[in-house]
């Protein structure tokens, strides 16, 4: 995956949207490169289990760094079907790779009208151009 | 001198068979174990805790004792905690066998001498206050904070009012927040203008028939006294809130103002910050909280009365919020407490304000010419300079100053609190350290700004350990040794 | 002023710096409409020679327990306390240091502190402890606290009338403004029945409280409380009496899933009831939701081995209004008097602490109930404590017992007006043959 082909948060998640076999819209879920280098140093995910229903733009699970913590937003309404269990013990790696091993959940969305309240790759770098100052 | 060896863990020094006690052979008669308990009660064998010898154990903590910096080996000027000077007498009087050696269900008649001194304590602290009712049951600050909001929600309830919204300044200690969640309420912040007071419109915005306590740290985190506190107190106290202060930052203004005479309805004290008991390496504390009359019913239970000449403790308090801890408090620290407001009576106590206030503004007015220092060139007992500048500049921030601070054999302030402060180093000098000391820390400060990026990044240079590796203790928690 | 250092010429040149012709100056941003205008009304001040006067006659005032032969418990104990305990909790390096946020100038307490944690997780079988919270009581409700966020269960929390009256007062208050229903089952047989234990459990509760040995001093059915709680889902917090555990089974080697204590018996004085030590230890799934300062092993830029605050995002200077509980600090010094005391005793001295308190108070119980007019309220076994009815009326007879310098036990009453005829009486390893002879002499 590139960047460029993914949708996001204004509170830097992003999601990728494909379509899965039976044909449902699943959101593949992780957090920006931008928003991890100002994380810094992660140390803890806590990630929802398999079956929790999310709703867009509510907190979805937690980072931590080692003196702070920030929400994991939603980026879309759906149910959660598969958790990046890996992502525990590689928290190192994720800023190097945050689009495709660095994934968090994937969510089998519920109201595809919801997408088009995210941004695309150039509206979300202008955001964090702006953050930038 | 380091001793490497004494130093090791406890379990790796520990040798089978070692024993550093021994007890008298049992003087009643015995019988096996086994006919007194259950047999699947007991344990197959005893816990498996180290084996050492009473003289290993000494050296040990000895040792240790030596890794720490303290208020009786350096300065501390650690901000918001007030490390000041913790008197010796204090501690020979409440270790005391007539003080220390009591049950706390001893018959009331034979610890009249500890219910005196506690009513007393009582009534001191509501002076001090200017509020008029005292329970001195908290066991800390943040505990009293939370048996506050437990008074308030009870008054409420008592009141028939719906009222569940703590409004809480940007820059308060975390403890508020967390408090009021523990006291089942919501949190909502209000803004802080850039002079760092408290933003009366957002306040005013905030306000509702849901608000029921303003939380106020007064003089602020920022070390600035809230100079419209009457205004905000009236207005929490219009739209039917009541106002609560951290009193963290008493030693700023005993006997020069009074929460009470400034609109505050709840109040707690932290007499290991004000008045001198000893921090302890992070307790014990205390947190009594003081209250304006018609908060009184509802503060928790037993408080100390006195009838005639008599002292007995009231447990008929049927509006009571109930209990925030077992048995009476922290008496051991409000025994403390009681030594010091004696050894300093009322002109004192306000002479340790005006002299924490005098040393605070000389450290500022030396600091402020090379750390800026954001909010004004006045302070109260503390203030909070930047690094910021230096950040941007030099690549130099607040906890590399910290850390290189150590090497010049001062402990480091509070760093990166409040957090509207970017790069907060937060200073508290005390009234306890000398014009030589302050000099002598604002000399260091100076030095270290001056010094390289590189040389402040691997600082301290010369502590028993270097920076530890926050990040791998974090990611890999080892919170136990193990064999 | 006893304790300010600089002098009024030092004043007169630090104003000179500040800028300012009077302390008074200082003091510009409180308005003058707030100021106080005269003095605070307090005693004169003392010093230290009148302080000590006036102090030593205060503590005369009190009849200290080593005075007394005491047999009161109830959660505070009269245990012997080894001179090296107060020697290391004395050294000011200790004492008058504070929450080690710079690891660097503070690897004594952090490292005490690590090995606190590692002693309590000896003591109690768990796999984590923290390092202290304030009292038995308050680590109780935390426990609790922390048990309603680990289940997400909020609707009920179930504990027994053989816990701690005052740590189910505690419990009270704190959930008080929660919606979740406390549920309290009876004791009258002087412990959990665990058939009605299982009635009061429902698929909302989160945990079980209950205490082992219990306020009456008899021991729970440990192993059938933890099945059915387990079986219901929820958490089994036990309350345990540190001492007990040179003994009894661990709650570690039982099932309990968090354990919490009060450690006033290891090392440190009665103190009129504090400041004592709230001792909380859990299983490792657990750690994120525990409240209170954690100490982490890990190793400095030069690989050295040391010791940091660690997981420090549970806490309110972070976490704020999520975090796990708002406490700031912990009881850094009465965990190092535990630490010490533990490190003392080792293994056989915990044993030969608990020994003696069971067999004394076997040998008290059945002094007592032998002349007949005292009962054991209960018939379960115990620990160093029991419960004993007696004919007549049990403040008279407390009453003279103290005129003979016993303080004999609890009266009950106020926390069980069926156990109004009642007291409890605690036996530690210090009480003597003598003194419990003496006390069966006044009772009987």
């Amino acid at each position: 995956m590139t960047p460029e082909q993914l949708l996001y948060t204004k509170s830097h998640e992003w999601a990728y949207v494909q379509d899965d076999p039976s044909g449902a819209k699943i959101a593949t879920v992780g957090l920006s490169a931008f928003a991890l280098e100002l994380l810094t140093d992660l140390v803890y995910v806590d990630l929802p289990e398999v079956g929790r229903r999310v709703s867009a733009g509510e907190p979805l699970g937690e980072i931590e760094s080692v003196k702070a913590v920030s929400d994991l937003y939603s980026p879309v309404d759906g149910e959660v079907v598969e958790v990046n269990t890996a992502l525990a013990d590689n928290l190192a790696g994720l800023a190097d790779d945050p689009y495709d091993a660095g994934w968090f959940v994937k969510i089998r969305i519920a109201d595809e009208s919801l997408l088009a309240g995210l941004l695309d790759y150039a509206a979300y770098q202008k955001q964090c151009a702006e953050e930038e100052h | 001198m380091r001793n490497t060896q004494a130093t090791k863990l406890l379990f790796e020094q520990s040798k089978p068979g070692c024993r550093g006690v021994r007890l008298p052979e049992c003087d009643v008669p015995e019988r096996p174990i086994d006919e007194l308990l259950p047999s699947g009660a007991i344990a197959e064998a005893p816990p498996p805790l180290p084996e050492l010898s009473e003289p290993d154990v000494v050296r040990h903590f000895v040792n240790l004792s030596t890794l720490n910096m303290s208020v009786d080996t350096h300065f501390y000027p650690l901000g918001s905690c007030t490390m000041k000077y913790n008197p010796k007498r204090n501690e020979r009087l409440s270790s005391l066998p007539g003080m220390v050696d009591l049950h706390p269900y001893q018959p009331q008649q034979t610890v009249q001498g500890t219910l005196e001194l506690l009513w007393r304590s009582q009534e001191m602290l509501a002076e001090i206050a200017g509020l008029p009712a005292v329970s001195l049951q908290p066991a800390a600050g943040a505990h009293g904070e939370m048996t506050a909001l437990l008074v308030a929600a009870a008054y409420f309830r008592d009141r028939g009012e719906k009222r569940s919204v703590v409004l809480i300044p940007d820059g308060a200690h975390g403890t508020n927040p967390a408090s009021a969640t523990m006291a089942g309420m919501k949190t909502v912040p209000v803004r802080s203008t850039n002079d760092g007071y408290v933003d009366l419109d957002d306040l005013a915005a905030k306000l509702n028939d849901r608000t029921a306590v303003l939380m106020i740290t007064n003089p602020n985190t920022l070390g600035i006294f809230e100079e419209k506190i009457a205004e905000i107190t009236q207005i929490v106290h219009a739209a039917g809130g009541l106002v609560y202060l951290d009193g963290a930052n008493m030693n700023a203004i005993m006997g020069v103002t009074r929460p009470g005479d400034f609109g505050a309805d709840l109040m707690h004290y932290n007499p290991h910050k004000t008045f001198g008991s000893p921090h302890g390496g992070g307790g014990p504390g205390a947190g009594p909280i003081a209250v304006a009359e018609h908060l009184a019913p509802f503060l928790p239970t037993p408080i100390v009365v006195k009838d005639g000449d008599c002292y007995r403790l009231d447990y008929d308090r049927p509006n009571s919020i109930g209990r925030v801890r077992s048995f009476f408090g922290t008496v051991g620290v409000l025994v403390r407490m009681y030594c010091y407001i004696l050894t300093h009576g009322g002109d004192g106590l306000r002479h340790v304000s005006e002299n924490a206030v005098l040393c605070a503004n000389y450290l500022l007015a030396r600091v402020r010419h090379f750390l800026p220092v954001p909010h004004g060139k006045r302070c109260m007992h503390e203030f909070v300079a930047s690094a910021a500048k230096l950040k941007a500049d030099k690549d130099i921030s607040a906890m590399d100053i910290a850390k290189r601070l150590l090497d010049h054999g001062f402990h480091a302030p509070t760093v990166y609190f409040p957090l509207i402060v970017r790069e907060a180093l937060m200073i508290e000098p005390t009234e306890t350290e000398s014009k030589a000391t302050l000099d002598a820390f604002a000399e260091a400060l100076f030095r270290v700004t001056e010094e390289s990026a590189e040389l402040l990044h691997d600082a301290p240079h010369t502590t028993a350990v270097s920076r530890p590796e926050e990040v791998a203790a974090a990611r890999n928690p080892i919170l136990r040794w193990t064999p | 002023m006893s304790y300010i250092p600089n002098t009024s010429q030092d004043r007169q040149t630090m104003l000179e710096a500040i800028g300012v012709d009077s302390i008074n100056d200082l003091f510009a941003m409180v308005p003058d409409a707030l100021r106080l205008d005269r003095s605070l009304d307090l005693p004169a001040a003392m010093g230290e020679m009148e302080l000590s006067a006036h102090m030593v006659g205060l503590a005369a005032q009190n009849t200290p327990a080593g005075r007394a032969a005491c047999f009161l418990g109830g959660g505070s104990y009269d245990h012997f306390i080894p001179a090296v305990v107060d020697a290391v909790a004395s050294r000011s390096e200790f004492y008058s240091s504070y929450t080690p946020y710079q690891a660097e100038a503070a690897q004594g307490n952090l490292q005490a502190m690590f090995e606190y944690q590692t002693l309590i997780t000896q003591l109690t079988g768990m796999d984590v402890s923290n390092s202290s919270l304030y009292d038995g009581g308050s680590a109780a409700a935390e426990a609790v606290m922390m048990a309603l966020g680990a289940t997400r269960r909020s609707g009920r929390v179930v504990t027994a009338a053989s816990v701690h009256p005052e740590y189910r007062q505690v419990l009270d208050t704190y959930l008080a403004n929660l919606d979740t229903e406390l549920v309290v089952v009876g004791t009258p047989d002087g412990a959990v029945s665990p058939e009605e234990l299982e009635a009061a459990l429902t698929d909302q509760t989160a945990c079980v409280l209950i205490q082992h040995p219990n306020f009456f001093g008899c021991l729970e059915d440990v192993d059938a409380i933890a099945e059915i709680t387990h079986r219901a889902g929820a958490l089994m917090i036990v309350s345990v009496d540190p001492i007990s555990l040179g003994l009894l089974k661990r709650p570690g080697d039982y099932g309990a899933d968090v354990v919490v204590a009060e450690g006033q018996s290891l090392g440190t004085a009665m103190s009129f009831g504090g400041p004592y030590l709230g001792i909380m230890a859990c299983r490792e799934k657990f750690v994120r939701r525990m409240p209170g300062r954690l100490v982490g092993q890990t190793v400095d830029r030069r690989g050295r081995r040391c010791w940091v605050l660690t997981l420090q995002t549970r806490e309110q200077h972070i976490r704020r209004e999520k975090a796990t509980s708002n406490i700031c600090t912990n009881q850094g010094l009465i965990a190092l008097r535990a630490a010490v005391y533990l490190a003392l005793m080792g293994p056989e001295g915990m044993r030969k602490v608990a020994e003696p308190c069971l067999q004394k108070a076997r040998y008290a119980a059945e002094q007592l109930t032998a002349a007949g007019s005292l009962c054991r309220a209960f018939n379960k076994p115990t620990f160093k404590e029991f419960v004993v009815r007696v004919e007549g009326d049990v403040d008279r007879l407390l009453q003279s017992a103290l005129s003979e310098g016993i303080f004999a036990g609890v009266p009950l009453r106020q926390w069980y007006p069926e156990l109004a005829d009642c007291m409890l009486v605690a036996v530690t390893e210090k009480r003597t043959k003598a003194e419990i002879d003496r006390l069966v002499n006044v009772l009987k």
